[in-house]
């Protein structure tokens, strides 16, 4: 591929500024796009990343700077100009419609669309272009029934029907599954050969030094540097991010007592599934004090199921749920959560946040009944806030209390949900896909924090697509496969392997 | 009872259906695109006294109808305005226009009370012109009846079936993806607002110029408010709309048929029975997620930075 710099860009941005009350989420920033070239924008969380090329798509607009298509300046004042200039984007906090069919989502953005719709003609093209990039979606199926990765699949369907030449991918891998980050990268390559210029922006590293031909570092709103991908190293990356080296988690040994009476134990469970849900099936599962229970799968196999049944959100047909050996089967959300179960669900802007609501407000939520004061007719603010205060210096991260939520940055949201979840040191803590969506430093941050927690005697279920992670953090490893459980391991008594073949449902016998 | 009876509950019941099926039918357009219009009563009112006062003066009523329309879709620009650009909230601006709507109402309508008019003429059901004179006059029905059903299909067509309709009810859902696929929200808003204002337009006009060929002050008698009912009734859906409409007001038909004949009742239960029967149909139809209500249903759009 001809070196990009001996050719004009095909979008230039210059001196882009933009400020939100209180923050200055762009500084001046400068950055080209080429076509044939995948750009990846890498940076912290609320580095200003996301307003960027929401400014790009003209769902923002700028304070100041200028932006040029094919050198020459054009105004984007909203999407639909950043749409005749044929740019598209798939935005970080997914923007389909949960009563629309799949097809309905989609149509809403093609470009050439007819007065009167053609519903079949609309599944075809879907299905064509599914088909085409191996994306497998059913066109008349409800959002609301999607898992979130099926709804990523969605949005880059989406995309690539949108006729645009320059693709924005806010952290679309986020939650996807490795294979089908697999198959995404496919299909960004074949995009780029056929001229496309492609902007994504990832946490993941390996991600990044794969695919991508020139990386844009951003730190609090500046550019810290762009880099070819040939000159780029892990090291060099976080350094621009963080201004520093990352220090490694610090794994202790685990506490656990075989002998002890389990924290959290399901025996027998099942329940029925709504819509195009999963149904459970024969769920046993017993998490122990100073133990960290991993939960291997491909997100669709259960996994919200599993923490809804043992949150007590949906009602299970067969089986019971103890919790300190007390029969908590079928019984509310409140009567867990006052016994000491934290909760991180893995959509925190749509199952775990008030989205216009301050993040104090948020943090409150869970725990009113601790900071109510007066028979609840005032809320105790201050010791809120000193609680929460303790847990960010214990994790070594914080969020801005008086932002509205849905304002936050996307792994800030996170980090405000991880807060709020370990303050009052939960006894039993269900963490959903934790790392999605934070950064390196904040990612490690979090996952110290379910150390810490098993250290003082905590029982853990950790569900996570992420197999490196689930090996470095588990003392037990569960394999979720369609509602059932289909492998039971110590990490170091298997590989990665065994698990990824158990996770998709090719069993293996033996593997190298 | 009697058959005579029976096709009375039938015919008034059609009669006093139609200007709600109408109003129904511009309100489902309305809170598809996420507006809650409180005011359709005011906009009745409006609608139905000039109607009325245009028909006394041309002596004709279809420019009367026409009148009446365009009254409502003006009315409606008001609360476009009030909410969609001052941002003002949803209810108590549908409120104010709804109390706005009274007064005016009963200014144009003044020197018109008791006026006689040209109504809407009748046309008796095909076929049936050779019954008795009873019967066929209470099967005839005016142009604006035989057009209600149709026009629910054709609202039904327009929502799902064209590009604008799914932009609409993406606005209902959420206004910044609608944002984001190129669309304006403010702009669908008005325009959804605006053919609100039309079809309760034209059920205002079959009120005053085709059913009770009067104007007496505060005639709609809640009319606005169950139209408004009728859509959650309806679930947001044009169609069911039509069921909501006709059962309600075949409810009303029945009980009055009740109340003359004499029943040994207290006339103030018997007039809750229409409303009675709209708890019980929605007790039994339950709810579900595919027929909730527009996610952004009486939010304020804000629009992004
Ligand atoms: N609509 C908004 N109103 C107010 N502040 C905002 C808004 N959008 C973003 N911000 C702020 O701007 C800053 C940059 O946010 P941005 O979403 O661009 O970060 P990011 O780099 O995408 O981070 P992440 O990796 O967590 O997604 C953050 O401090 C955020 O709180
Ligand atoms: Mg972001």
């Amino acid at each position: 591929m001809p070196n990009p710099q001996d050719r004009s860009p095909m979008i230039s941005l210059r001196g882009i500024t933009k400020s939100f009350p209180g923050v200055l989420a762009n500084d001046h920033i400068d950055l080209d796009i080429f076509s044939s070239e995948i750009h990846a924008l890498l940076g912290e969380n609320g580095a200003g990343k996301s307003t960027l090329m929401k400014i790009l798509f003209g769902f923002y607009r700028a304070d100041a700077g200028e932006i040029r298509l094919s050198g020459k300046p054009i105004s984007i004042r909203s999407p639909r100009d950043a749409r005749s200039a044929r740019i598209g984007m798939v935005f970080q906090d997914l923007n389909l419609i949960p009563a629309f069919t799949v097809a309905e989502n989609i149509a809403l953005f093609l470009p050439n669309l007819k007065v009167v719709l053609n519903p079949q003609e609309i599944d075809n093209r879907i299905n064509e272009i599914s088909k085409q990039y191996g994306l497998a979606v059913n066109p008349r199926a409800l959002v609301s029934q999607l898992s979130i990765g099926e709804q990523q699949k969605v949005e880059i369907l989406k995309l690539l029907l949108s006729d645009a030449r320059l693709l924005i991918l806010d952290e679309p891998t986020r939650v996807l599954a490795p294979h089908e980050v697999e198959a995404l990268f496919g299909v960004l390559d074949n995009l780029r050969k056929d001229g496309y210029a492609i902007v994504l922006i990832t946490h993941k590293m390996k991600e990044v030094l794969q695919c991508a031909d020139r990386i844009t570092v951003l730190r609090s709103g500046r550019v810290a540097g762009t880099l070819l991908r040939s000159e780029a190293t892990e090291e060099k990356l976080v350094k621009l991010m963080f201004e520093k080296a990352l220090s490694g988690l610090k794994i202790t040994e685990s506490k656990r007592d075989e002998s002890s009476k389990p924290i959290l134990e399901l025996r027998g469970i099942e329940t029925r599934a709504e819509g195009a849900g999963v149904t459970l099936k024969g769920i046993d599962l017993q998490v122990r004090s100073g133990e960290i229970v991993g939960v291997a799968g491909v997100s669709g196999n259960g996994q919200k199921e599993l923490c809804d049944v043992v949150l007590g959100m949906t009602t299970c047909v067969r089986g019971e749920k103890y919790l300190f050996e007390q029969n908590l089967t079928n019984r509310s959300v409140g009567a867990m959560r006052r016994k000491g179960v934290g909760f991180i669900p893995e959509n925190p802007l749509a199952m775990a946040s008030i989205p216009f609501m301050t993040v104090l407000e948020n943090m409150a939520l869970p725990h009113t009944w601790r900071y109510a004061r007066y028979g609840g007719f005032a809320i105790d603010w201050k010791s809120l806030k000193e609680d929460i205060q303790k847990t960010e210096k214990q994790l070594g991260f914080s969020v801005n209390f008086y932002a509205i939520a849905k304002s936050l940055s996307g792994g800030n949201l996170q980090r405000m949900v991880i807060l709020r979840e370990m303050t009052h040191d939960p006894h039993l803590i269900i963490a959903s896909y934790l790392t999605r969506g934070l950064d390196m430093q904040s990612a490690i941050a979090a996952r110290q924090a379910l150390i810490q927690a098993r250290e003082r005697g905590a029982g853990i279920l950790f569900i996570s697509e992420d197999l490196e992670e689930l090996f470095m953090l588990s003392d037990r490893l569960l394999v979720l496969y369609g509602g059932r459980f289909v492998g039971e391991f110590k990490p170091s008594e298997t590989n990665i392997y065994e698990v990824g073949h158990l996770m998709t449902g090719s069993k293996v016998e033996h593997v190298g | 009872m009697n058959l005579l009876s029976i096709l009375g509950v039938f015919s008034s019941a059609i009669f006093s259906g139609t200007s709600l099926l109408y109003t129904t039918l511009g309100e489902v357009i309305g809170e598809r695109s996420g507006i809650v219009n409180l005011g359709l009563e005011g906009v009745l009112l409006v609608s139905a006294s000039s109607g009325f006062a245009v028909t006394v003066i041309t002596g004709n009523p279809y420019i009367g109808v026409l009148v009446a329309v365009i009254i409502g879709g003006l009315m409606n620009m008001i609360l476009g305005y009030l909410i969609i650009h001052r941002k003002a909230n949803q209810l108590a601006s549908g409120l104010a226009l709804m109390f706005f709507g009274f007064g005016l109402s009963a200014l144009i309508g003044k020197s018109y009370v008791g006026a006689k008019i040209n109504a809407l003429p009748r046309i008796a059901l095909p076929g049936l012109e050779n019954l008795p004179k009873l019967y066929s006059s209470l099967l005839s029905f005016d142009i604006l009846i035989y057009t209600a059903i149709p026009v629910a299909f054709l609202v039904w067509w327009l929502l799902f079936r064209t590009r604008w309709g799914l932009g609409l009810r993406a606005v209902g859902e959420n206004a910044d993806t609608a944002y984001a696929s190129g669309r304006d929200p403010r702009l669908i808003r008005y325009q959804a607002l605006f053919l609100n204002g039309l079809l309760a337009g034209l059920g205002a006009a079959h009120l005053s110029i085709a059913y009770t060929m009067t104007w007496t002050e505060y005639m709609t008698a809640g009319r606005g408010f169950i139209a408004v009912a009728l859509v959650i009734f309806s679930r947001w859906h044009p169609l069911r709309a039509i069921v909501g409409a006709l059962l309600f007001s075949g409810a009303v038909a029945f009980q009055l048929l009740l109340q003359s004949s004499g029943v040994q009742v207290s006339p103030f239960l018997l007039d809750t029975i229409p409303y009675v029967l709209t708890v019980l149909v929605l007790i039994a139809w339950g709810g579900n997620r595919r027929h909730s209500a527009p996610a952004s249903l009486g939010r304020v759009y804000h629009g992004t930075e």
